[in-house]
């Protein structure tokens, strides 16, 4: 062997998933089916380390999320010493479970963007979602005391069958709540949102709909509010450079100190990811053979292998392949040329019926599953 | 319809809108701006130009500044300076 692997260029940003207590269940929560319990997750000393590591690293944004990372009663600290260490802090919150005075004391600490999800526009209908009553007028509350201080707000809403038909109303209910920016993301079935698929998934009609709904917002909406429009990959022909590629750009640390390359990717067997207990950042990110595993091209098989946009999406995503197909190194199924295109294309036809609220209940995000717990 | 950004005076004072911050990046050797869900890395000009965009100067006086600093014709500089500035505005990254 001559050939010397050139190390990885450094990453652009931290996913920390300060805590995966939530008080909402939303059934479409990206997280894991095993939640890490609060007697689990990092101290303040240790996130803090973390966050020097990682500017040290190169890392230059740091997305604070969950759960609800407002639950950390450390949270003002943490965005402290963020900002010190001169990382650009955004806070991904649910805007439920904690006092709404926090916001100005995190804005005061140097809290440079916040990103508050809303389940729907329809109030109703939103707190049903997210499974906690009262929900939506927190969340209004947030936004409200956010603009306030001037810290910029973007409003995420995650869309699925039940509220697929309000896509372009969540752009209007950005705009009015003053957020400069929104992001319309169609539901990404891991983590809850798999076992709930049946029940998330709309109609193709309706997703279409929905899509050019809220691409016409965006011209017309132009220089008012910026739309961030993630699209749904069950009913795309070529998958997304899920993570800008793995372990190339960003890394994911989860409550209790496990470094990810994604926040989904623990599901892939075989894979052993260090803990920023026993490790440094920067040797997670260069010497973990999970981080390896799947970087760059050198893993891939047909048809990635020989495709010309193999470095344009690196072949989709490591755990919807795996999720699919049962090999998390074969090519992510939502490309048409994978040989299991096939299941996705009869997913979305078993689970894309019906319109509306789904009659049957969710399984919410609870910490013991409801199946589990009989 | 698309709303026109807002014009842009010659004695407007421009400067990034919060949310929005140039940082030198060590790691990298390079000026980066940081922005929501965004990491922009601006070409030489660029980063000349927003390290002037401290809400004092106002915009003449960047350009004049900037024609002074690397002996270039004014004219060209007015131009890069308004172009940035313009799209920076319509993408509500820069204020005045
Ligand atoms: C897991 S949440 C954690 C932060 C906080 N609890 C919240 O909801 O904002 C992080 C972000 O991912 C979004 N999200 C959760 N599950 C998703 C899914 N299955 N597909 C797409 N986005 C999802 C949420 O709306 C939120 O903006
Ligand atoms: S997506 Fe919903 S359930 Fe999941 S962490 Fe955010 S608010 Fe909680
Ligand atoms: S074959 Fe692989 S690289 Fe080519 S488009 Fe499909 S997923 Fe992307």
């Amino acid at each position: 062997m001559n050939q010397v692997t050139p190390p990885p260029a450094a990453p652009l940003g931290l996913l920390a998933e300060l805590t995966h207590r939530c008080a909402l269940g939303c059934p479409y929560c990206s997280n894991p089916l095993e939640l890490e319990a609060r007697s689990r997750e990092l101290s303040t000393d240790e996130w803090k380390r973390v966050f020097s590591e990682a500017a040290a690293l190169g890392v230059l944004q740091v997305h604070l999320s969950g759960g609800e990372p407002a639950l950390r009663r450390d949270i003002v600290e943490l965005v402290a010493h963020c900002a010190r260490e001169g990382l650009y802090t955004n806070l991904i919150t649910s805007g439920v479970g904690y006092r709404p005075e926090l916001i100005a004391q995190l804005a005061e600490a140097g809290l440079d963007h916040v990103q508050l999800s809303v389940q729907d526009s329809e109030p109703g209908s939103a707190d049903h979602i997210g499974g906690y009553n009262g929900a939506f007028e927190r969340k209004r509350e947030i936004a409200r005391r956010t603009v306030e201080t001037g810290v910029p707000l973007t409003i995420n809403a995650v869309i699925h069958r039940a509220n697929v038909a309000r896509a372009p109303d969540m752009v209007m209910l950005a705009l009015d709540w003053g957020a400069g920016r929104v992001e319309i993301a169609h539901t990404q079935y891991y983590g809850w949102a798999l076992p709930n698929r049946a029940l998330l998934m709309p109609p193709r009609n309706a997703a279409l709909a929905a899509i050019a709904a809220v691409e016409a917002l965006k011209i017309e909406l132009h220089g008012r509010i910026a739309i961030d429009h993630v699209l749904p990959d069950y009913h795309a022909n070529v998958p997304k450079a899920c993570m800008g590629g793995w372990g190339r750009r960003t890394l994911n640390v989860t409550p209790a100190g496990k470094v990810l390359p994604c926040h989904a990717s623990e599901s892939i067997p075989g894979l052993e990811f260090w803990s920023v207990r026993e490790h440094a950042l920067g040797d997670v990110w260069r010497a973990n053979p999970a981080f390896q595993a799947y970087r760059g091209t050198g893993w891939m098989k047909e048809p990635c292998l020989s495709c010309a946009r193999r470095e344009v999406d690196f072949g989709g995503c490591r755990c919807q392949a795996l999720m699919l197909t049962g090999d998390a190194a074969n090519t992510d199924p939502v490309c048409h040329l994978s040989p299991h295109h096939d299941r996705i294309l009869s997913a979305v036809e078993a689970d894309g019926v019906g319109e509306g609220a789904p009659a049957a209940a969710y399984e919410y995000r609870r910490f013991t599953r409801a199946d589990v717990v009989g | 319809m698309t709303a026109e950004p807002a014009g842009l005076a010659d004695d407007a004072r421009p400067k990034l809108a919060r949310g929005v911050k140039l940082k030198r990046d060590g790691v990298r050797g390079a000026w980066v701006l940081l922005a929501p869900e965004r990491v922009i890395q601006p070409n030489p000009v660029a980063a000349e130009i927003l390290q002037r965009l401290d809400g004092v100067r106002t915009v003449v006086e960047i350009v004049d500044d900037l024609a002074q600093a690397f002996q270039a014709p004014r004219e060209r500089i007015d131009a890069d300076v308004r172009a940035l500035l313009s799209d920076l505005l319509a993408k509500r990254m820069v204020v005045t």
